[in-house]
């Protein structure tokens, strides 16, 4: 038994945890351009600092946070009903149904992603339409703009909101909705005051299993967004393989850790409750 | 309540529509006789074949496949490991630490773990002399965050079946570890198989952490792909998709067929 516990716990601790004591170490150091590894360890406080008072990391920890955000809860207002409506749906039907929300997510995700290129881009299919019908003869072109990125976060993390929000709604005891009718209560605040408050576990779970990964996103605003959108994620990636300077790429990972920490400690906690409730 | 049905019914419409229009166009243009993937110039295999004979795409993909496997099979044993502990071992030193490390993953941002492990990796070369950046170090960055996603699975499936057929075997005299080969393994073996296809998916798929550990001469296939779609829509990528799309759906068709086989 002491194996069973000590073999995950051991590679957790040397590959997930250790390496966080390296990035530490190495985002107090100094870049070294001729030496390799490109670093100098020290306690050069440089990096940080640059982080907080640079213009360019600011905006881009700001729009990090506020992209993220606005997509969660775009993903949450399509990803609600969507829910809903399968759990309603008849039981003969749910795991098919459950099936085409996950369907996506096993086939890759950078193909995903570029297939939002083909269908945003300026001659792309999308302004094809509008102009072959007529609606719009001078589409301007989302590609390359935030809106791509908003649309591609969506896309991309909307079976991650679908899946808790349905466990959640399914174990949902629809009796005291009748009960609530009974009552006299209106379709709106028995939504408001029955199913919303029951289903607050999978809203907080998908929620966060949006942000959180959205908050650090490099695949999409680096295809979607194009020059103009700045993200922390593709600012690490910029520092780390344009620049190679791997102090300010570690600080940077860092900050966004330490940013993240609630968040993640927040998942933890709702998943581990959700999987002790029998 | 026929108007609740109907407004069901438009949401899953739109939603699905949402989903799977952009992929369906991916895999139609895939068939387009025009390089410019935006205009429809006629059916045509030429793409196919073009696909069939990149030979660095292929090597990419047959290397991917073997990550795969490997990382697979790694993060299952681990995994089913980290799920068992998660589900059925109360107490031991440290086991707010290990819940935290084996859900950390599945949440954190590919690029800090992608940062992280390579210096690990720079690290040990240092001290250690090795191992080289390549097949190996991308096996184990594989593994360390797919590990999260199969224990996770492995724990709802043993939280779900009460333990009360375990209690028997042992209340006869069986050991753990004759309990566990005999009422458990068979119990979870559908989890775990699904554990392990959600595992290969995910490393098959990797591109950020795989970039950060690959070393200069390794090139996975979705660091292929990524170099290709940057610089455009190219048509042999929609090849590539559709016929990713289609195994995809297979292998779910498998997993599902497994899970609900009892």
């Amino acid at each position: 038994m002491r194996a069973v516990i000590a073999l995950p716990f051991l590679w957790l601790a040397v590959f997930f945890l250790l390496p966080f004591v390296l990035v530490l170490a190495i985002a107090f150091g100094i870049n070294a351009p001729d030496s390799a590894p490109p670093v100098e360890l020290g306690w050069n406080l440089g990096n940080f600092k640059l982080l907080f008072t640079d213009d360019l990391y600011v905006a881009a920890w700001l729009s990090s946070l506020r992209i993220a955000a606005t997509s969660m809860l775009a993903a949450l207002l399509l990803g609600y009903p969507m829910a809903y409506a399968i759990v309603r749906a008849r039981p003969e039907r749910r795991p098919i149904l459950l099936m085409l929300v996950v369907l996506p997510f096993w086939t890759s995700f950078l193909i995903r992603v570029y297939a939002w290129m083909g269908l945003l881009a300026e001659n792309g299919i999308l302004n094809q339409v509008l102009r072959w019908s007529g609606l719009d003869a001078h589409p301007g072109t989302i590609l390359g703009t935030e809106w791509a990125v908003h649309l591609g976060i969506v896309y991309g993390y909307l079976p991650f909101m679908v899946l808790p929000l349905y466990a959640t709604l399914e174990k949902l005891d629809w009796s005291l909705l009748e009960a609530a009718a009974d009552l006299g209560a209106t379709p709106i605040e028995r939504f408001l005051t029955v199913t919303l408050p029951l289903s607050r576990p999978g809203i907080v779970a998908g929620c966060l299993m949006v942000f959180i990964p959205a908050v650090g996103e490099f695949v999409i605003p680096d295809l979607l967004g194009g020059t103009g959108t700045l993200m922390i994620g593709k600012v690490l990636w910029d520092e780390f393989f344009t620049n190679a300077d791997w102090p300010i790429a570690s600080a940077v990972a860092i900050c966004l850790l330490v940013l993240l920490v609630g968040p993640i400690a927040l998942f933890q906690r709702q998943q581990a409750k959700s999987l002790e409730r029998p | 309540m026929a108007g609740r049905a109907r407004f069901a019914f438009t949401v899953l419409c739109f939603a699905y529509a949402f989903l799977y229009l952009p992929i369906a166009l991916v895999i139609v243009y895939s068939f387009n006789a025009s390089r410019l993937v935006t205009v429809w110039a006629g059916f045509s295999l030429h793409w196919w074949q073009a696909l069939l004979h990149n030979e660095a795409m292929l090597s990419a993909a047959w290397l991917s496949l073997r990550i795969a496997l490997v990382s697979a099979t790694l993060s299952a044993l681990l995994g089913l490991a980290a799920g068992y502990v998660l589900a059925r071992v109360g107490r031991f030193p440290g086991r707010t630490l290990f819940g935290s490390l084996v859900i950390a993953p599945m949440v954190m941002p590919e690029v800090v773990m992608g940062i992280s492990m390579l210096l690990l990796f720079v690290g040990s070369q240092q001290v250690l002399g090795g191992p080289d950046r390549g097949f190996l170090t991308i096996v184990v960055a594989h593994t360390t965050f797919s590990l999260s996603f199969v224990a996770i699975v492995i724990q709802a499936r043993l939280a779900d079946f009460d333990r009360s057929l375990e209690e028997a075997a042992m209340d006869l005299g069986a050991t753990p570890w004759s309990t566990f080969r005999t009422i458990t393994l068979p119990l979870i073996a559908p989890a775990i198989g699904s554990g392990w296809l959600l595992a290969f998916t995910l490393s098959l798929d990797d591109l950020i952490m795989t970039q950060f550990v690959a070393g200069a001469a390794t090139q996975t296939l979705p660091m292929r792909v990524y170099s290709s779609v940057r610089l455009g829509v190219d048509p042999q990528i929609n090849v590539l998709a559709t016929l990713i799309v289609a195994v995809a759906a297979a292998a779910l068709a498998v997993s599902a067929r497994l899970t609900r086989r009892r």
